[in-house]
């Protein structure tokens, strides 16, 4: 075996703390190392070409690259090796940036630890076998997990482009926070009129299948080959027959029921259609207000439903979809109010949030857009907006900007001037975010036009006084306290991850953060895949985000998704477990603990049982590796063999 | 081969290449400083660490075995790292058995977003390593 060593300086982010030259010179002393050498880029196009160039000169047939992640280069070097002639996996990687040089300042202790990851790296390079990848089948359809601004641009791009879309929306209708907007910064354009056309679309698509009132019950497969499980919820009407007519609605006696897309700004009906531009525009019951459900009498929307849509009965259905990519784009969630108790925790009536705030701006809306008091229902002449109520605040475990609260209150403002022309609005602020086109320019305007008074402080202390609201505050500037008596308060509440997003990552086998908001794949990069090949992330799921960014990615998702598909048959990736079968007792308790049913009994000609893994639902996690008591699963590229040479090399160095 | 520096022990850590392993980049890339006696074998996922290499490592050199995977519920492979718990808690509790310390051996969960709690993982393992000791009498070296 003859085994190349490559040790790569990055410039100086390596060979900064790390004595590349004495790596190559220790590393040339393992039995096995036929050539090594330090390069300043390895991953350059010269770099490379001095990989191919030692192959040809030097017989190399394995090769060892110590550089950065092998999660950031891998798949470049094991290209480059496949192109001068050798198996892509007869490549191995010792990270010596992220995992040394940018960790540790002392030169001495990083060049011997860099020596010894190199070592431990040839070690398992002698190991490696060649595989080889299979292809399989790609079913061409793609499944968007919400029906938000993001989701929809995906569906309709995807859709667009030939395929096949089914789309999931939790709530009754798709929209998503964009169809509860008024206007949209910094142009003010009316939200809905903008966004109805694409949700027109979205339901008008023949590539296009909605399920609304839906969630994800269960996602089984991988790449090109996914089973979801779609959970219909029962919205006690049955939305074949129903027509949209909202007769139910004018009917129903509950007239205290929760308004979710409203968020809470005024109360419903227990039969309601959520907006008048609703797609679908169909209604649905919520059984915990509806007297049907509660006290088992009332029946009043299934006497006047002209259809005989209500019934009572309806269970949950679910329903299964194949589809080969997931886009997911479950959007984001606002603070409840009751955590932020400084600011009357939602115990004021007059202390609204942005979100109900833009409601009662909406002509659709529960005042049909006259700004009124909740209180009194008196028009409020002083209007008092509050940024960064929780955003930025380690107290209430949100320490990030939420990215669009500056914005919507310039514009909540600018609108206020707009009914009430002799109002007067006051903003207090932390510092104003504004980086995007047009937006500083925007929130100048509401200050230098529309007069709305700018406060840099934070807000201390919100209470009633008479029909007031009193705001305690600081002026940082000014280095002064400051009082302003208002008749209502408007808090930019902190946004945060969609309630349930941790369970739809578990389910999706992504990952998220302490926020709960997902990972990308790559920060930089690679910002609309995940780490789970075939599943993409648009909208705020991923990061706080406005419309155009959500858009944006919506549209970047589609792309992937559509590259994706651009290819009939997919490369499975070989490191995956194989039975030797002379080895294998036939216990079978591989079968039980693999996570993805990959594994199954199989009958050999002489009779004997023995363990056999599907190659294609296999995703190599190697738990039969260490569950089989004979050592005869082995999850290729990581077998046993390979673990214990590095094992062996550490603890014999 | 190497002069091993005398204030260096020597720490085994398998790290799942999705959570735990992505993890350490990220401390890398936000450069958190660390002790250096760490030795890093990337494994798939944390169910793939057979205890085996746990105990094989502790006789035969090294003086700490760290193990880390995504956290339970967030594992890549749905449910690998909740076989991990399972071993390698028992292997915990049956380490004393065979003479070793049961905290020369610690597993964790460690995300990739979480570059800082790697930082104080490594930082704090190696510390209780350094005050446990060598496990093992040092090895005469042949120049």
């Amino acid at each position: 075996m003859r085994v190349g060593v490559f040790i790569c300086h990055c410039g100086s982010n390596i060979a900064g703390t790390i004595d590349v030259a004495k790596v190559a010179a220790e590393t040339r002393k393992i039995p096995g190392v036929a050539f090594a050498t330090n390069y300043m880029y390895t991953c350059s196009e010269p770099g490379q070409k001095e990989i191919t160039d030692a192959i040809a000169r030097e017989h190399l047939d394995r090769i060892v690259v110590a550089a950065c992640s092998p999660r950031m280069h891998e798949n470049t070097f094991r290209k480059t090796i496949e192109k001068a002639g050798l198996n892509r996996y007869f490549l191995e990687m010792a990270n010596i940036r992220e995992h040394i040089s940018w960790i540790g300042l002392d030169k001495e202790l990083n060049t011997n630890k860099a020596i010894e990851e190199v070592a431990m790296a040839v070690s398992k390079a002698m190991q490696d076998k060649p595989l080889f990848s299979s292809s399989f089948k790609v079913n061409k359809r793609v499944v968007v997990i919400g029906g938000g601004v993001a989701g929809m641009q995906a569906a309709l791009d995807c859709a667009d482009g030939g395929l096949e879309v089914v789309m999931v929306e939790k709530s009754p209708a798709i929209g998503g926070m964009m169809a509860r907007l008024d206007k949209t910064f910094p142009t003010i354009d009316c939200s809905i009129c903008i966004l109805g056309p694409k949700m027109v679309d979205v339901a008008q698509h023949d590539k296009i299948k909605l399920y609304a009132y839906s969630e994800i019950e269960e996602i089984k497969g991988y790449v090109g080959n996914y089973q979801i499980k779609i959970r219909k919820k029962a919205a006690y009407v049955d939305w074949t027959k129903c027509t949209g007519c909202g007769l139910c609605m004018e009917k129903c006696p509950t007239k205290n029921a929760y308004d979710y897309f409203n968020f809470g700004a005024a109360p419903t009906r227990a039969i309601n259609i959520p907006f008048p531009q609703a797609i679908p525009k169909k209604a649905k019951i919520d059984p915990k207000y509806c007297r049907q459900f509660t006290k088992g009498k009332c029946g009043v929307c299934a006497k006047v439903c002209p259809t005989g849509a209500i019934n009572y009965e309806q269970q949950d259905e679910i329903v299964t979809e194949d589809v080969g990519a997931i886009v997911v784009a479950t959007g984001y969630g606002l603070l409840d109010q009751e955590r932020l108790p400084e600011y009357g925790g939602g115990r004021y009536p007059d202390a609204i949030t942005g979100i109900q705030y833009e409601r009662i701006l909406n002509a659709s809306g529960p005042t049909s857009g006259h700004i009124i008091r909740p209180s009194d229902h008196e028009e409020p002449k002083t209007v008092v907006f509050v940024s960064c109520a929780g955003s930025r605040d380690k107290s209430v475990g949100v320490p990030y900007c939420s990215n669009f609260c500056c914005m919507y209150i310039a514009k909540q403002a600018i609108l206020t001037k707009d009914h009430i022309p002799d109002s007067q609005s006051y903003v207090f602020y932390m510092d104003i975010r504004a980086p995007g086109k047009g937006y500083d320019e925007f929130t100048r305007r509401a200050q230098e036009e529309y007069g709305a008074k700018y406060i840099r402080g934070r807000v201390s202390r919100i209470y009633p006084k008479g029909k007031k609201m009193i705001v305690q505050g600081a002026d940082t500037l000014l280095g002064t306290t400051v009082e302003v008596e208002a008749d209502l308060v408007v808090l930019a509440t902190a946004a945060i991850a969609a309630d349930g997003a941790p369970q739809m990552a578990e389910k999706l086998h992504i990952s998220y953060d302490t926020f709960g908001f997902y990972v990308e794949s790559h920060p930089k990069l690679r910002p609309v895949e995940t780490n789970t090949s075939g599943v993409f992330l648009a909208g705020a799921c991923q990061g706080l985000k406005d419309i155009p960014a959500s858009v944006t990615q919506g549209s970047a998702a589609a792309a992937k998704v559509l590259s994706l598909f651009s290819k009939d048959m997919l490369e499975s990736d070989p490191a995956i477990a194989q039975v030797n079968n002379n080895a294998c007792v036939g216990c079978l308790k591989c079968v039980k603990t693999c996570p993805f049913g990959a594994i199954v009994e199989d009958k050999l000609r002489d009779g004997r049982t023995v363990a056999k893994v599907i190659e294609t639902v296999c995703a190599g996690c190697g738990v039969c590796t260490s569950t089989c008591p004979c050592g005869a699963i082995q999850l290729q590229h990581f077998t046993d063999n390979q673990l214990l040479a590095e094992v062996s090399t550490i603890c014999q160095m | 081969m190497s002069d091993v520096a005398p204030k260096e022990l020597r720490i085994v850590g398998f790290l799942c290449n999705w959570c735990s392993y992505g993890g350490a980049d990220t401390a890398g890339v936000s450069r958190f400083r660390q002790p250096t006696d760490l030795r890093v074998i990337r494994v798939p996922c944390s169910g793939r660490v057979d205890p085996l290499f746990v105990v094989r490592a502790l006789l035969t050199g090294a003086d700490g075995v760290l193990v880390s995977g995504c956290h339970p519920r967030d594992c890549h492979y749905s449910d690998g790292n909740f076989y991990a718990r399972r071993r390698l808690e028992m292997l915990k509790q049956l380490l004393p058995f065979v003479g070793i310390d049961e905290r020369r051996f610690h597993y964790t969960w460690v995300s990739a977003s979480e570059g800082q709690k790697w930082q104080q993982v490594v930082t704090n393992f190696t510390k209780q390593i350094h005050e446990l000791g060598p496990l093992h009498e040092k090895k005469e070296k042949a120049v």
